[in-house]
């Protein structure tokens, strides 16, 4: 399994003033695949796509392993799709100029060949009369076509690994299936993988291979999209699942993961989803477990083998009704 | 239906040339949820504000519990606002920073001068009660809360001045998904409980299609179709 990664992430820890953040993810990411990097706001799912381009913040400290270190190689064989398009992009020059610039900057090639690499590049994300539209400033852009030329601009050096910080999170959803349409294009074009960072189920569900789940900066469950999705073996990610409204019928109560993800530096003893989980046990609150192979997938749970499936009702309401 | 609580005529909101919302016309009991769903850009919100009147239509008529609110004053909205409250959809963005929460959900009432010194801090409390939270929370600023815990404040600010319809813009949409689902079933509570009606802006198909009684579809600032999620005999609960 090693061999065929592209990149081998192994107890990857990131901390803030010594308050750990990202708490020991092991992961590969395999050629031409998309995975999916999934968690909450503050979960460490950001923090870990980016240290994938060594782009984790000055203040922040690092440990663990990154194999290989592609950080050197940054826009030519690993490169960031950022959230925001508009930051991406520099106002004061012409697109192509900037698609050019990158393809310059790591490759010695003609000014001339860059900029109809540009073009190409452009060209390739359905931007019409690209020729054209490189000699245009990004606020003369709509907003789908500057998240398009960032896109553009990532893939352009036709880089092994594309990563994908909440690309769509902004988005609508015509908008959002328009830029994962996309990518999925873009990864298929260049051959790249594709590290897609998201809170949201249903692009996880649609778009990518395989899913790692993270829970305070841990790996909660890791294994094929479509399995994991289909019958969660951990008890977050069943959670997490559950209360999706698409899975409800009309007017029904939502099943509710109670509580609220802990903040870092005041995590629980033991498991950090216990005080959430309906299935916690004396166990669970003592020590955290640790990643195990469970029907083909990873999954850190104690109790794996006690959660149902479907496991709806584990996350019905029990707090009484606030009705007067 | 009975009790029509919000009826809205040929509503039209320009930016400069632009025209946001172009004719739109519905009308929304008490006690429904109504969605507005729709992409972006395409006059949903503009709608909302322009109900709340906080963004006066360029033509149309809003008709909040049978009264005119596009002629009225701005004096004369002010004795209606109480009934008509926004919850918006970014939570921290929605609240001070620099007031404690209690004093962000006591707000309104202070505001119309309904204020009773020695009940209003049990007010709050009530209110907070209401929608979830501890009302030691009534003591922390908004960022010492969580997104869902701040959108929480928020209904109970909206809740305070006694509303009958509230204006609700995306307000589920920057919420994790762990968090989503409580702040929707207290909606679906609170409409149960109250008897209040909904004006329900989302972008999320499924979210409407769990939340709403009926969903009317916006596209380039027109109504394009309106259906509803529920059968018939569901409906009448």
């Amino acid at each position: 399994m090693g061999s065929e990664a592209l990149l081998s992430v192994r107890d990857l820890r990131i901390a803030f003033d010594g308050t750990e953040v990202v708490r020991g993810l092991s992961f590969d990411v395999r050629p031409h695949e998309a995975l999916a990097i999934v968690g909450e706001s503050g979960a460490g799912k950001s923090l870990t796509g980016r240290a994938l381009l060594g782009m984790q913040p000055r203040e922040a400290t690092a440990s663990g392993s990154i194999r290989p270190d592609l950080s050197a190689h940054r826009g030519r064989r690993i490169a960031l799709i950022p959230q925001d398009a508009l930051s991406a992009l520099s106002p004061v020059h012409p697109v192509g100029d900037q698609l050019a610039a990158a393809v310059r900057s790591v490759a010695r090639v003609s000014r001339k060949e860059a900029r109809s690499r540009a073009v190409a590049a452009l060209d390739r994300v359905g931007i019409p009369d690209a020729t054209r539209r490189a000699r245009a400033y990004p606020h003369e852009f709509s907003g789908g076509m500057r998240q398009r030329a960032v896109i553009a601009m990532a893939a352009v050096n036709e880089p092994d690994i594309l990563v994908a910080d909440e690309p769509t999170t902004a988005l609508d959803k015509d908008h959002r299936d328009q830029v994962l349409r996309i990518l999925a294009e873009q990864r298929a074009a260049v051959g790249a993988a594709l590290v897609l960072v998201t809170h949201d189920m249903d692009v996880v569900r649609e778009h990518t291979d395989r899913v790692l789940v993270v829970y305070a900066g841990r790996l909660t469950e890791h294994g094929p999209t479509s399995e994991v999705l289909a019958r969660p073996r951990a008890p977050y990610t069943a959670g997490l699942l559950a209360s999706l409204p698409r899975h409800a019928s009309p007017g029904s109560r939502l099943p509710v993961l109670r509580g609220t993800p802990p903040a870092p530096g005041t995590l629980p003893p033991g498991c950090a989803f216990a005080p959430r989980c309906p299935l916690a046990a004396d166990v669970c609150h003592r020590s955290e477990p640790e990643p195990r192979q469970a029907d083909g997938r990873l999954v850190a749970c104690h109790r794996w083998t006690e959660l149902p499936h479907p496991a709806t009702d584990l996350f019905q309401e029990t707090e009484e009704r606030h009705s007067r | 239906m009975s009790d029509v609580l919000l009826d809205v005529r040929g509503l039209v909101v320009r930016y400069g040339k632009a025209t946001a919302v172009d004719g739109v016309s519905f009308t929304l009991a008490a006690g429904e949820v109504l969605a507005l769903n729709g992409p972006s850009g395409c006059g949903k919100s503009s709608t909302a504000l322009a109900v709340l009147q906080l963004r006066r239509p360029d033509r149309g008529e809003v008709r909040f519990e049978g009264r005119r609110l596009t002629g009225l004053t701005e004096r004369e909205l002010r004795r209606v606002r109480p009934r008509l409250q926004p919850v918006f959809q970014d939570p921290y963005g929605s609240l001070s920073p620099r007031h404690r929460v209690r004093d962000a959900v006591a707000e309104p009432l202070k505001a119309q001068g309904r204020w009773d010194p020695s009940e209003g801090p049990a007010r709050v409390a009530e209110l907070l009660d209401r929608v979830g939270l501890d009302p030691s929370y009534g003591e922390r600023h908004p960022h010492e809360l969580s997104g869902g815990q701040c959108q929480r404040a928020g209904i109970a600010r909206a809740l305070a001045s006694g509303p009958r319809l509230l204006v609700l813009d995306e307000p589920v949409s920057s919420l994790d998904p762990s968090i989503r689902a409580g702040v929707l079933n207290l909606l679906a509570d609170l409409r149960d409980d109250l008897g209040l009606g909904y004006l329900f802006i989302c972008h999320d198909r499924a979210v409407v299609r769990h939340f709403a009684d009926r969903v009317i579809e916006m596209r380039d600032g027109r109504v394009t179709s309106e259906w509803s999620p529920r059968p018939p005999d569901a409906a009448l609960r």
